[in-house]
């Protein structure tokens, strides 16, 4: 109990279909650890945004459990729901910023929606925006951006809160190298810190640049390496930062 | 690599939780621009008018219930000018003995000539035509079937032709035309308020289609349904507060026009129609009842398309 409790996630047997189509996730059973940084991989339509919408909450498995922070999501009231989203920083692979609102009030959303006074908030917003190159961007709107300066707006919104667990679809898809390399970096910090990272991709470059991170592969919908045995570089002596159970049906 | 300054500043000072709930202006206001003020400034406009029409009404009726509630007509029906003068005196002595007659008036002949002259012309009215003799009396209680079956009782035994009328039984068509148009503006009222409810929940929903994608944002990033239940709320309410201004101010002066018209009547029985403090002060609430039923109306309407959202 107190193991589960102290887990980020946890995932029992979990299958997930959309209406009555076959399932799109099929017996998925793991457990992200405080701390981790995963990568996860697969091709395309191997259901990594279903599963990364699991983990952000933003949609309920069609069957299985899941844990997240020692709460049972399925069965935890509605109201308590938002408490948990809180805890979490999620980039969406298509950024989803509000369109009406600047850089610094999509940066500044969650800190709002959770309850910080403005000025407490106007100096850590506009430091996150200096920090991912957007000083000059603070008060465009994201018509007026790239896809890259967008991007990095939505990573920058995602990590403001500083959450238990960072979720980020395809993060680094629409910046330059040297840009992808520093927002690694701010996850890494955000891990050292004891985030949680989770991290969707399918830059095998990028598996490369995080020595301690494991690899989760989804392949039609089921997790075909939730042991971390393909971690890239390999560090066989190193502990398991991940851990699983049947999910490699 | 130099860190983002607030990570940098959280390793030094640990991760304090973020707190609190007041995210109200979190999302731009999902102004309901367009139609909705002024569709609730009619609709205002419209129940402002039915409230006053009603409670003038009401008053009217109390007026004219209060005034003969208690008023009877004595009228003694006697060809021989002699006898019927006798006989009413001997009515005003026995009326007058009852103790449930608070006052007596024995009309005067001049006073009644006076109600025939517009159809038999001048002079003409006592020769060819045998008048009846009327006493208005006003009882201590209301003029009840029982009251009149007693006076017409202790009458009957000393003037045969005598009858006794309640005035208020002559108005009673009148009463319940009055009633009926009571109950049409009560009717008036309640279909405006949910046709104004419908006019609210329409563009909530409208708007909150239009807003889907931010307020999926917000309730992704940890926003509480009640949150975003109040951006469209307040929004709402901003909305008919115009509209209620609007409203009032509209319905008010039609209400004075209608008044001022009426007025001029010179009607003693419209008089008893004015509006009093307290049907000011229900008649001024209208549009706060509206902001309150619209702000509910959207809360609802919010709340519903939220918990369809996991």
């Amino acid at each position: 109990m107190n193991e589960a409790a102290s887990d980020i996630i946890h995932f029992d047997n979990v299958g997930l279909r959309y209406g009555t189509q076959p399932e799109v996730l099929r017996d998925l059973s793991f457990t992200l650890h405080p701390g981790s940084f995963y990568f996860l991989t697969g091709a395309s339509g191997a259901g990594k945004t279903s599963l990364l919408k699991l983990l952000y909450l933003a949609q309920k498995p069609s069957r299985g459990a899941i844990r997240m922070f020692g709460n049972d999501v399925i069965t935890l009231p509605r109201e308590q729901l938002p408490q948990m989203r809180r805890r979490l920083g999620v980039v969406f692979q298509d950024f989803r910023l509000v369109n009406h609102l600047s850089a610094f009030d999509n940066v500044a959303l969650p800190l709002r929606i959770a309850g910080v006074r403005e000025d407490e908030l106007q100096r850590p917003v506009t430091d996150m925006l200096g920090w991912v190159g957007l000083s000059h961007r603070i008060d465009a709107v994201p018509a007026t951006m790239s896809g890259g300066e967008q991007q990095r707006v939505a990573i920058a919104r995602a990590v403001i809160g500083r959450p238990d667990l960072l979720v980020a679809d395809e993060p680094t898809g629409n910046v330059d190298p040297e840009m992808a390399i520093k927002l690694l970096r701010l996850f890494e910090a955000l891990n050292r810190l004891g985030t949680t990272v989770v991290v969707a991709t399918h830059d095998v470059h990028l598996l490369k640049k995080v020595p301690n991170s494991l690899i989760m592969r989804l392949d039609k919908g089921r997790l075909s390496d939730p042991t971390g045995a393909l971690r890239y570089p390999p560090r066989p002596s190193s502990p398991p930062m991940a851990s699983a159970a049947g999910g490699d049906a | 690599m130099k860190l983002p300054p607030l990570i940098g500043r959280s390793l030094h000072r640990g991760l304090a939780p973020l707190a609190g709930e007041n995210a109200a202006s979190l999302v731009p206001r999902t102004r309901l621009s367009g139609p909705v003020p002024w569709v609730l400034a009619i609709m205002i406009t419209l129940t402002v008018l039915a409230v006053a029409g009603g409670l003038a009404l009401s008053n009217l009726a109390n007026s004219a219930r209060s005034d003969l509630s208690g008023a009877v007509t004595v009228q003694i029906v006697e060809a021989d000018q002699e006898l019927l003068a006798q006989q009413t005196q001997v009515a005003v002595r026995i009326l007058t003995d009852n103790p449930a007659v608070q006052s007596l008036r024995a009309v005067p002949q001049a006073e009644l000539d006076a109600l025939l002259e517009p159809w038999l012309g001048t002079g003409n009215a006592v020769d060819p035509v045998p008048m009846p003799a009327l006493i208005d009396v006003q009882l201590r209680d209301v003029a009840d079937a029982q009251q009149i079956e007693q006076l017409q009782s202790v009458l009957t035994n000393e003037i045969p032709n005598v009858r006794v009328d309640a005035q208020s039984d002559w108005l009673r068509p009148v009463y319940s035309a009055l009633s009926s148009l009571q109950y049409l503006a009560a009717v008036l009222v309640i279909l405006l308020a949910v046709t104004s409810a419908a006019a609210v929940w329409l563009a909530v929903r409208s708007s909150f289609a239009a807003h889907r994608e931010t307020i999926k944002i917000v309730h992704l990033l940890g926003g509480k349904d009640d949150q975003i239940a109040r951006i469209f709320q307040n929004s709402v309410a901003i909305d008919a507060l115009i509209g209620g201004i609007m409203g009032l101010l509209a319905g008010l002066l039609g209400v004075m026009l209608i008044g001022s018209r009426f007025a001029g009547l010179d009607s003693g029985m419209v008089a008893g129609g004015g509006l009093g403090a307290l049907d000011w002060i229900a008649i001024a609430a209208i549009p706060f009842a509206a902001i309150i039923i619209a702000m509910l109306t959207a809360r609802l309407n919010v709340m519903a398309a939220l918990r369809r959202m996991v």
